[in-house]
């Protein structure tokens, strides 16, 4: 099969590639800039640090205002700054406006910037004095800054209660959920029963119901129980077993051979014996794909922690980024990225450690039925 | 029966009880109160009170459920297909003989793992009329009014598409493991009859892997149906003109905001028809060519 030439195939792949790496890379890049760096035009991709060098002395600045036409930098009666006026403005020490406002002006600096060499407005980090500069004579290094984790960190006010909620809330799910829906699963395919198929078609049905249908009900039974406000009803489900992940097993169980429950069971072993003993030790690799998506939906649900948890204190990680971003009313992207960062990262993480039964736990899901 | 047998079942039922109790409490209860509470005038603080068929007929005066209805069905009918296709396009390629097969899927699939709040941050960022990064990208391509995504009402729904199919990496793993699976003999013997590469897609490799496009063609119906993380974290009060007001954010804000939990569940039991109908139309129009192989 060679319709297309090797190089086309790669190029498309990479171009792909890169449509999916952007965002999360543009979001890293974000994460590590000070916020004057987030809005530049053109956008840059590393952050910088800008500095003056006067002699010996180095200094950190800020960059301002670009100017690309002859331009005066001066004092003005009324404003604290100099401000920069255009060079042919001003004349004798007289700023005249195009009204004909007639104002007198203190000259600080002639800037003879020209589009090719243009001159911009700087700050001084350490003493907040602004200045302006030819462009030529500021230097700049590639500097991410790290910090901008902590300090979002700490935007976030309760950042190690989300983690732990977030993180306990995973262990409860997987614990609950791998068990029950093992053993639900062994039920469906490893003991032979009447009804057994009707009632596996029941099972099988209740995953087309959306969750809005069973939301409200939910909410109220929870509510009844005193349960809102808790982490409670975020986990106590998940020891219920989904219909989803009993499927996803029992489609792994049936490839055992039945002869080997009925070695054991000639030999006097129980039935939970030879579930746990002899079925669940085999079926690691099924049982390591349901772990890894319950972990995985638990991380990343939004809707039931919405809905459920009415204390800052108990939000978990995806809630707070939720409550974070409606806080820093769009101004701190690079804080708001970098708990994004901090969101994802552990998920990343995840998948590098466990590419394979991810890739195989998904052609599992969405293949053959 | 047997006692052997009725000791099966004991065992069995015991097995299985986890599901049977969830099943009972956690599903069918909810559904049947959630039907009855679909014809109450219920804000859950007080008692659920009968008021009939009311909430079904505000529901076809209220403008904005109406909204919300065909806003999520445009997404989804810009979304679903751009999405399967391009992540046709990419299975196909990825299965095609290339080198570092494995980092390139691992690539596509990394971002349908971001969570969708995440997701939504980033993009709102990215989406950004003023400093995003695509808009400067359209700029630098000479294009000078590109869109306001998240401003102008024509624009948001896009813009939500877009987020949706940088998630298909999923589907792309999907539909590289079943094409995968596709009969070597059935691609040579196409091959030794003289079938153009363009031909054995078509007329091979698609119809193969045809029930797998289909089935993840009706999650994803479902799912769209449903979407609500990223519109709800990148638009407050429906965005402009209420054009990225989606029906489970509308649901949503009907039960927990205006505490109108029987509009909610009559909203939520018609999404539950629709979803059931859809997905019926679906499997009827692609009987004709979707094809399950004999084995």
């Amino acid at each position: 099969m060679r319709p297309l030439p090797k190089i086309f195939t790669y190029l498309a792949l990479t171009a792909g590639a890169a449509i999916f790496l952007l965002p999360l890379l543009w979001m890293l890049s974000t994460a590590l800039k000070p916020v004057e760096q987030t809005t530049v035009q053109p956008p840059i991709w590393l952050p910088r640090r800008y500095y003056l060098e006067e002699g010996n002395v180095r200094r950190e600045v800020k960059l301002g205002a670009t100017v690309t036409t002859p331009s005066v930098w001066a004092a003005v009666a009324g404003s604290r700054e100099p401000i920069v006026l255009p060079r042919a403005d001003v004349r004798d020490g007289v700023w005249i406006t195009a009204d004909g406002r007639r104002t007198p002006v203190q000259i600080r600096t002639e800037i003879p910037a020209t589009p090719d060499a243009p001159w911009r407005e700087v700050s001084d980090v350490a003493t907040g004095r602004r200045s302006i500069v030819s462009v030529d004579s500021i230097a700049a290094r590639i500097s991410p800054r790290w910090e901008n984790f902590a300090s979002a960190i700490k935007a976030m006010q309760h950042f190690w209660r989300y983690l732990g909620n977030t993180v306990l809330l995973c262990i409860l799910n997987v614990t609950g959920m791998v068990l029950s829906s093992a053993m639900v699963a062994y039920g469906f395919s490893r003991i032979e029963w009447r009804g057994r198929e009707s009632a596996f078609v029941v099972l099988l049905a209740t995953m087309m119901i959306p969750f809005p249908v069973t939301m409200v009900p939910l909410y109220a039974m929870f509510r009844a129980l005193g349960w809102i406000g808790t982490l409670r009803p975020l986990w106590v489900t998940a020891f219920f077993a989904s219909a989803f992940n009993v499927f996803l097993l029992r489609q792994f169980f049936r490839t055992i051979p039945l002869e080997l429950s009925e070695a054991a069971r000639i030999d006097g072993c129980g039935e939970f014996r030879i579930f746990w003993q002899i079925i669940l030790p085999l079926c690691r690799p099924a049982l390591a794909v349901v772990a890894l998506f319950t972990f995985l939906g638990t991380w990343n649900d939004f809707l039931g922690p919405l809905i459920y948890l009415t204390d800052q204190r108990d939000f978990t990680l995806a809630l707070a980024l939720k409550s974070m971003q409606q806080k820093s009313a769009l101004t701190d992207w690079h804080y708001l990225m970098a708990a994004s960062t901090l969101v994802i990262l552990p998920i990343i993480a995840l998948f590098v450690a466990a590419q394979r039964q991810f890739v195989e736990g998904i052609a599992m899901t969405g293949g053959k039925t | 029966m047997s006692t052997g047998e009725q000791k099966h079942l004991w065992t069995a039922l015991a097995f299985v009880s986890p599901w049977l109790v969830g099943f009972a409490v956690f599903t069918i209860y909810p559904i049947a109160a959630s039907l009855y509470y679909s014809f109450c005038d219920y804000d859950v603080l007080s008692r659920p009170l009968w008021v009939g068929l009311l909430n079904y007929r505000d529901m076809v005066t209220d403008d904005v459920y109406w909204k919300s209805l065909s806003n999520t069905l445009v997404f989804s009918a810009i979304s679903l297909p751009l999405g399967l296709c391009f992540a046709l396009a990419l299975a196909l390629l990825l299965n095609r003989p290339v080198a570092s097969r494995g980092l390139f899927r691992a690539i596509f699939y990394l971002p349908s793992l971001v969570p969708a709040v995440a997701a939504g941050a980033v993009w709102l960022w990215i989406l950004n009329t003023r400093n995003g990064l695509i808009n400067e990208a359209l700029t630098w391509l000479g294009i000078h009014r590109p869109p306001q995504w998240l401003d102008d009402p024509n624009w948001t729904k896009p813009g939500l598409a877009l987020v949706a199919i940088w998630g298909c990496g999923n589907t792309v793993v999907i539909l590289l493991a079943a094409l995968q699976g596709v009969p070597r003999a059935l691609l040579e013997a196409a091959t030794i009859d003289g079938a153009s590469a363009w031909r054995r897609l078509w007329h091979v490799v698609l119809p193969a892997i045809s029930p797998v496009i289909y089935f993840n063609f009706i999650v994803g119906v479902i799912g769209a149906l449903q979407t609500f993380a990223t519109v709800f974290v990148m638009f407050t009060n429906g965005g402009p003109d209420r054009s990225a007001e989606f029906y489970a954010v509308y649901l949503y804000e009907n039960a927990f905001e205006f505490r109108q939990m029987g509009y909610a569940c009559a909203m939520a039991w018609v999404l539950f028809l629709l979803t059931l109908a859809l997905t019926w139309l679906a499997s009827r129009t692609t009987r004709g060519f979707v094809h399950y192989s004999v084995d």
